[in-house]
């Protein structure tokens, strides 16, 4: 068998269904393979595009997303989709063409050391050089991008290699000597961690991805409604945890809420689970949760007491440590209710006054934390929401409140403009009547909006919800903050009319101005069931609040 | 929550990987993108000709030497670390150090060779080459010695390692 051939044979031995990419010359002879297999090809107007709908594929289902490229500029441009996998733990596996074994290193046309550049930013990756190799490795592949610590693998195949014969045997297992991913938590640190959550006066958990990631979300719900504890989320957490929910803090972290800031600051124990102290979380460590103790609950063994020390390590698969630590937990007794009543009163008292709040005047200029709302009414929170970066995914993380896992696809570690356009193109493919937006800025849209092509030609009802600032945004809030004022190259003073825009890629484009106009324009565009662009213009110079400065403490909280 | 923030120390890993092309480049990579320093670093085949030996010197607090050791752990083609600065080992380095030895100063290179069980491997009119092996205050303190006679070059492998008793790596 030709090794294209074999490259389809293995993926649907994986159960790949979908593959986003840009062909080219050295990946022709797989593209050519593909033209008659069942797997579905998208073909994307970037490389990067293919990426980020991989990671919105794959984010929204926990199947890994599949991403088919040429060699060198077809490599090199999907470093960033890479990067965001990397740093959000997203499953994805990217095939790379490469030049003919016999000319790597000769500086060959289209050629790029993409093994070496995208070392970094891969969980693992490959070259292969010996089609007799291909089957394993592609196995390989898909096995180290969704174990473990899930993240981006890279296999870079070499024309020659896709055209030579071998025979096909896909293997059953995979032997990986150096790879062991630790599943079950050290039982004896269970047991401590349920005797340090038994003696807690206050304590919260602090979730991230991770939860999502490990299919924990009813776990933890179960953990926080057993033991009365309050649950905060990371932005790569949402919906891991209702957010419609008596012990529901809101995010947490730079523009998360007061009360769950507050609570983290005034807590005596942190459970973090699946979550990473990233920086936009703790601000200034020296003044993080002083007088907190730390249980930390990870899969990833390096995560753990990287920036905090920690007092319960408990390296693990979330689903499985929660399972174990509730066992150990039922057999507590405790009136936990009672127990917690003064801190969850505490909690109230910082929710009812310190509320996330904004202003829509009737007449006035349309808010964009006023358009998320109403999206989120709308949708009566069933839409699966992706954002760009910047002020809007900022509301959007405030203002929409997920209740499911795998409903908020967003760009956190990487924090990538451009991402969320084809994240809901992934989305929308791999659930055809779901329900898709991408509430977008203005400034991250222009990096990816050739993929309305995409959408239109396979039909992907995705809508964009521009909140049309004229600005970037979030740019623009710290220059008004930090730099006095001074507005230095961020005015998006020349943008297309997206109306117009989404037209000439035969979208549909709607616009709303007035307050009263949002409803109505959503509703239509839900019912449209097309590709659709709505530009909101909204306000300029709205800000995102509260805002805990960068390395600052809660003590430097900006409420207004 | 303060950090870690206690004293810089060095410490020696054993690490066992697969000899594959670029796995050195991922150790490397990994160092440089996480800034960490690597003192030196020597590597050779095992027994195993599918397994190469790394023994690595770092040094950093001890949350850095802890990051280091789940870093590499991490990698995929890293089969096994283990810190042999945490147990009782064995460090060794090899030298070769050419140096000035004319009429005046070869009975003392001699002499120096001699005290440390040192080996002359190459003689010429004007130099002799010297091997000497030991742990790293040994090579230091030769090399100190040979100092005032004019070294003219000196290369060194860098430090192996090796758990002491019958612990494996
Ligand atoms: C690719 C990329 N380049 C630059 C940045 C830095 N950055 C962060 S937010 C932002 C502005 C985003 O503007 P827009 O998409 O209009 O959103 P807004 O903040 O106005 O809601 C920029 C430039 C980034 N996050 N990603």
């Amino acid at each position: 068998m030709k090794g294209a051939e074999i490259f389809v044979q293995s993926l649907l031995r994986e159960g790949v269904d979908t593959i986003f990419g840009h062909p080219g010359g050295a990946i022709l002879p797989i593209n050519d393979a593909l033209y008659d297999s069942p797997i579905r090809h998208i073909l994307t107007r970037h490389e990067q595009g293919a990426v980020h709908m991989a990671e919105g594929y794959a984010r929204a289902t926990g199947r890994p997303g599949v991403v088919l490229v040429t060699s060198g500029p077809g490599g090199t441009n999907v470093v960033t989709g890479l990067t965001n996998a990397f740093m959000d733990s997203t499953p994805i596996v990217v095939f790379t063409g490469q030049v003919p074994t016999p000319v790597i290193g000769n500086d060959a046309f289209q050629e790029a050391d993409i093994v070496g550049i995208t070392r970094s930013c891969t969980k693992h990756n490959y070259l292969v050089k010996d089609v007799r190799d291909l089957a394993r490795i592609i196995k390989e592949a898909f096995y180290i991008a969704r174990t473990g610590r899930p993240g981006p693998v890279l296999v870079d195949i070499p024309k020659d290699v896709s055209m030579s014969e071998c025979e096909f045997v896909y293997p059953e297992s995979v032997h990986l000597r150096g790879y062991k991913p630790t599943i079950v938590g050290h039982a004896g640190q269970i047991r401590r961690a349920a005797e340090m959550i038994a003696q807690a006066q206050r304590p919260v958990i602090y979730a991230g991805g991770g939860v999502i990631h490990a299919g924990a979300s009813e776990e933890l719900r179960t953990l926080a409604e057993l033991t009365v504890i309050p649950v905060t989320c990371t932005l790569m957490g949402l919906g891991g945890f209702p957010g419609v929910h008596e012990l529901w803090l809101g995010m947490l972290g730079m523009h998360g809420t007061v009360a769950a800031n507050m609570a983290m600051n005034d807590a005596d124990l942190v459970i973090a689970i699946g979550a990473r102290f990233d920086d936009r979380v703790t601000g200034n460590l020296e003044e993080f949760c002083v007088g907190a103790k730390f249980i930390h609950i990870d899969i990833d063994p390096s995560s753990i007491g990287k920036n905090v020390r920690v007092d319960l390590p408990i390296v693990g698969d979330a689903k499985h440590c929660l399972q174990r630590l509730l066992q150990e937990l039922r057999s507590i007794d405790k009136d936990w209710k009672a127990a917690h009543a003064d801190w969850l009163a505490q909690i109230a008292a910082w929710q009812a006054k310190y509320p996330l709040r904004y202003h829509q005047e009737p007449e006035g200029e349309l808010l964009p934390q006023f358009v998320c709302e109403q999206i989120y009414e709308v949708t009566q929170g069933e839409a699966i929401i992706t954002t760009e970066v910047g002020q809007h995914q900022m509301w959007a993380a405030q203002y929409y409140h997920f209740m499911r896992p795998r409903q908020f696809i967003t760009s956190g570690g990487l924090g990538t403009m451009g991402f969320g356009f084809p994240a809901a193109i992934g989305a929308q493919v791999a659930y055809p009547d779901a329900l898709v937006i991408d509430i977008a800025g203005d400034g991250s849209f222009q990096m990816t909006m050739q993929e309305l092509a995409t959408a239109v030609q396979y039909d992907l009802p995705v809508i964009v919800a521009i909140l049309n600032n004229h600005s970037l945004g979030m740019v623009r809030q710290w220059q008004q903050f930090f730099y006095g004022g001074r507005y230095a190259d961020s005015s998006l003073e020349v943008s297309p009319d997206y109306v117009k825009l989404a037209e000439a890629f035969g979208a549909v484009g709607l616009r709303a101005t007035r307050p009263e106009e949002v409803r109505p324009v959503l509703e239509k565009a839900i019912r449209l069931r097309r590709p659709t662009v709505i530009d909101f213009v909204v306000k300029t110079d709205e800000n995102v609040f509260p805002m805990i400065p960068a390395g600052g403490s809660i003590k430097d909280m900006l409420l207004a | 929550m303060p950090t870690a923030n206690d004293e810089i120390q060095r410490h020696i890993f054993g690490l066992l990987v697969e000899n594959k092309v670029g796995v050195l480049g991922r150790i490397t990579g990994l160092f440089s993108a996480r800034g960490f320093n690597i003192d030196c670093l020597s590597v050779a085949e095992t027994e195993d000709p599918t397994v190469s030996r790394i023994t690595l010197v770092t040094a950093g607090d001890s949350r850095i030497l802890e990051q280091v050791q789940k870093q590499l752990n991490k990698l995929i083609d890293v089969i096994k670390v283990m810190d042999l600065s945490e147990e009782p080992h064995i460090a060794r380095e090899l030298v070769l150090i050419k140096v000035n030895a004319g009429a005046e100063t070869r009975e003392e290179v001699f002499r120096i060779a001699s005290i440390f069980r040192g080996k002359i491997v190459d003689v010429t009119p004007k130099t002799y080459t010297l091997e000497v092996t030991g742990d790293e205050d040994k090579i230091r303190a030769v090399i100190n010695l040979l100092k005032p006679l004019g070294i003219r070059e000196m290369v060194r492998t860098g430090t192996i390692a090796i758990a002491r008793g019958q612990r494996v790596l």
